[in-house]
């Protein structure tokens, strides 16, 4: 039983999304897939789908699908209403869409992007086995527009029935990133390292799926020249010419000439997905 | 006398991953060619993905970095040796917007700079920039050129372009500061296909002048 969803509102950028295409680094294609990942695994849980089903990404003003067929469907992510046909339903919970009937998730409250789970996932055809959407490799299903239809699979199971869904909320104090130093920490100066772990960054407007930007104090180099294109992983902490550093999300460049003066684990990844642009920024450095 | 193994310094890189600087570029290539062996032998701890680049192959998903940081330290790497089977031939007409000045910096004709592109063997050293987004090297120091002042925002799919010691092909079209001498039919990246890439690091590629 597959079916066909509508999109009735597109919202600011609003994509398929689900674990990437890990393995073709080394062609040029990044990983991609949902930037926060344990909101994208959990709404996948609340529907029974597997994990790798892909989901609906938003950014900040959320969507709005109308399915041909009744679905089971949860949104997670950044906290916002969901509605069904305009009536109040529950966030971080398995609903359900009648055929023909609207889901609209709303703006986000508290962080930036919200995961749509449908029952039997987005089923647009995977590119190099994912269907995500790669921003900057430009692979995958184009983002959403409004009058869009996209395919929906047949449901693989019963919901998972979990009910309590955790949300740690927005940080009281701002997004505090862990950096373990390295690779090239040693292109700057131990002034530069007081100066990330000051806690004066912002998270950028600029931000998007590529990077975490941030504002606020430059990180002055230690030595001058150009560093060879080097392989950039997930989480790669790199500083371009003007010395603020930009944190690699999910559709970062495989290789990069700017260094890395370290890297943030995975773990901490979600809550970078999260921030929203002027959120205070705080980089902990890690011994490796 | 052996020739004494390349030089390898590995970098970890967050908590899975080593960044392995080699002495020069022709090392990292022998070290990614040996790290590839090594793979398909098993003899590699699992890795999710292997990233040539200038000077450095890039280890990325390993479960224990010291481990085999630690054993690279012991790896002899062989030099790259003249591979078997045939190259990649790439068709190129030599019509570039670039190719004027590329003929000036080399100090030959047009006609020459195609002769003497198509005369030369490359080798894929890495990719990146986009997918299947090929830095050939090959290209003897003399014939190095820089890259333009000032970048086209729209390079054709196919344009064959140099810059610093590579060639390579765009395989869409996107924005490129290389200097353009010709162009190619042939289709360097195609998603649906098995392989997508034409090119991938290791492969040898010979350009052919064509009408």
């Amino acid at each position: 039983m597959s079916g066909t969803l509508t999109v009735v509102r597109a919202g600011a950028l609003t994509t398929v999304q689900d674990l990437g295409r890990p393995g073709h680094a080394h062609l040029g294609v990044g990983l991609s897939g949902a930037l926060d990942r344990p909101a994208h695994r959990l709404a996948n849980r609340l529907v029974g789908n597997p994990a790798p089903c892909a989901t609906l990404e938003t950014t900040v003003n959320g969507c709005a699908v109308r399915p041909d067929r009744a679905v089971t469907a949860a949104v997670t992510g950044t906290p916002c209403a969901v509605r069904v046909d305009g009536r109040p339903v529950a966030w971080g919970a398995a609903v359900r869409v009648p055929a023909g009937a609207v889901l609209d998730v709303g703006a986000a409250v508290g962080g930036v992007r919200a995961y749509v789970a449908l029952g039997g996932g987005v089923a647009v055809p995977p590119v190099l086995g994912s269907r995500s959407r790669d921003l900057l490799s430009g692979l995958g299903p184009e983002p959403l527009t409004d009058g869009a239809k996209l395919p929906l699979g047949a449901p693989c199971g019963p919901s998972g029935g979990a009910d309590v869904v955790p949300w740690a909320g927005p940080p009281a104090r701002g997004l505090v990133l862990p950096v373990v130093l390295g690779p090239r920490d040693d292109w700057f100066t131990a002034e530069a390292l007081r100066v990330l772990s000051g806690g004066g960054h912002r998270v950028s407007p600029a931000s998007n799926r590529i990077g975490l930007r941030t504002e606020g104090p430059a990180l002055a180099r230690a030595r001058e020249g150009e560093l060879p294109s080097e392989g950039m992983v997930l989480g790669a902490v790199q500083v371009p010419p003007d010395g603020r550093p930009v944190v690699f999300l999910a559709d970062h460049p495989t290789t990069g000439g700017y260094p890395v003066i370290g890297v943030v684990p995975e773990p901490s990844l979600a809550a970078a997905a999260q921030a929203a642009p002027g959120t205070p920024v705080r980089f902990v450095p890690v011994r490796k | 006398m052996s020739a004494p193994a390349p030089r390898l310094r590995a970098l970890p890189v967050g908590r899975h991953a080593l960044l392995v600087e080699a002495a020069t570029g022709d090392d990292a290539q022998a070290l990614h060619a040996e790290l590839l062996r090594r793979r398909a032998a098993g003899t590699l701890p699992p890795v999710r993905e292997i990233v040539p680049a200038a000077r450095t192959v890039l280890l990325d998903g390993l479960a224990e970095p010291r481990a085999l940081a630690a054993d690279l330290a012991r790896w002899s790497v062989p030099p790259l040796t003249a591979t078997e089977g045939a190259p990649v031939v790439l068709p190129v007409r030599y019509d570039g917007a670039d190719l004027a000045e590329v003929a000036a910096l080399w100090g030959v004709s047009e006609e020459e700079v195609a002769r003497i592109h198509s005369g030369l063997e490359f080798r894929v050293a890495f990719c990146g920039f986009a997918p299947g987004f090929g830095y050939l090297t090959g290209l003897p120091e003399r014939l190095h050129v820089p890259r333009r002042a000032t970048p086209r925002t729209a390079v054709p799919a196919g344009s064959v372009g140099l810059a610093g010691p590579y060639t390579g092909v765009y395989p869409r079209s996107s924005p490129g500061g290389w200097q353009l001498v010709g162009r190619t039919d042939a289709v360097l990246w195609d998603a649906g296909r098995e392989p997508a890439a034409l090119l991938s690091p290791g492969t040898r590629v010979r350009f052919e002048v064509v009408a």
